[in-house]
């Protein structure tokens, strides 16, 4: 994934109101008229949030007729439990670099004279 | 070694905590020295460190850019707010990807425990929302963000 790509995901879900509306649409689509009942937003103002999560790929719009619900991309969930493994992950691979790095002061120091 | 511990406290804090086999000094000196730093604090293989500036003094700076040597790139940006030597230190940094990331507020506290040091990372993020996207781009303070890491790495709260 682009770097440019990621930014615009963060950006995305940085704003509370777009962060509601994947929240809803986790639950199932919705058109823009459900979207903007509970936030006391203008239809336009949501729409321009919606644009903002379809740019970034969190969502898209299906064609019904004349209706143009909007749902998540399936391709774009993973489960919150999974990101924070990942997370984990990441970080576990770089203490594992730490405690080689620490190793490796210990026996400079251990070169250099009887230090702790 | 008890393993590393991620877990997210309150709205806004992830907190993660890891024990080394090392006193506190050679771990604070691992977190501060950029000779050292540029040997650890890496993205997957193939990532290095080319540039790497830390002041690890109250308002003394810090930056660090990645590469994987293919043309792509980010950096960090941050400042010390206080220091302990061997002991703690706190910091604010925000990522460039390329756009700046909410400003991430963080303690690094330093334990000395029987056989090493437990090391206590506390992460504040501005709001819910902005914790929910950092952990999400799998960058956390963002050091190890990478193209292949993050592919397809996006987020569902079920």
């Amino acid at each position: 994934m682009p770097i440019q790509t990621l930014s615009a995901i963060f950006a995305a879900l940085s704003d509370p109101t777009r962060l509601a509306i994947v929240e809803r649409l986790l639950a199932g689509e919705a058109t823009v008229t459900d979207l903007a009942r509970p936030f006391a937003l203008t239809q336009p103002a949501i729409s321009r949030h919606l644009k903002v999560l379809e740019a970034a790929g969190l969502i898209e719009t299906r064609i019904d007729g004349t209706a143009r619900p909007r749902r998540i991309r399936p391709e774009a969930l993973i489960p919150a439990a999974d990101f924070l493994d990942r997370f984990r992950a990441i970080l576990e691979a770089r203490y594992a670099r730490l405690d080689d790095l620490l190793a490796e002061l210990a026996t400079e120091n251990s070169n250099e004279g009887p230090k702790e | 070694m008890k393993p590393l511990e991620l877990k997210t406290v309150g709205d806004t804090k992830v907190v993660v905590t890891r024990q080394f086999p090392a006193p506190p000094e050679a771990v604070f000196r691992a977190h501060t020295e950029p000779r050292l730093l540029k040997k650890w604090m890496l993205g997957p293989e193939g990532w290095t460190m080319p540039v790497c500036i830390c002041d690890p003094r109250p308002g003394g700076t810090m930056r660090f850019e990645w590469t994987d040597g293919k043309g792509n790139s980010f950096h960090l940006t941050g400042e010390t707010i206080e220091i302990e030597p061997a002991r703690r230190i706190v910091h604010v940094e925000r990522m460039f990807l390329p756009d700046p990331t909410p400003d991430n507020h963080v303690e690094t506290l330093f334990d000395p425990v029987a056989g090493g040091t437990l090391m206590t990372l506390t992460m504040t993020l501005p709001d819910a929302a902005i914790r929910q996207a950092m952990l999400a781009s799998g960058t956390a303070d963002g050091m190890e963000a990478s193209y292949a890491r993050l592919e397809g790495l996006l987020l569902g709260w079920t």
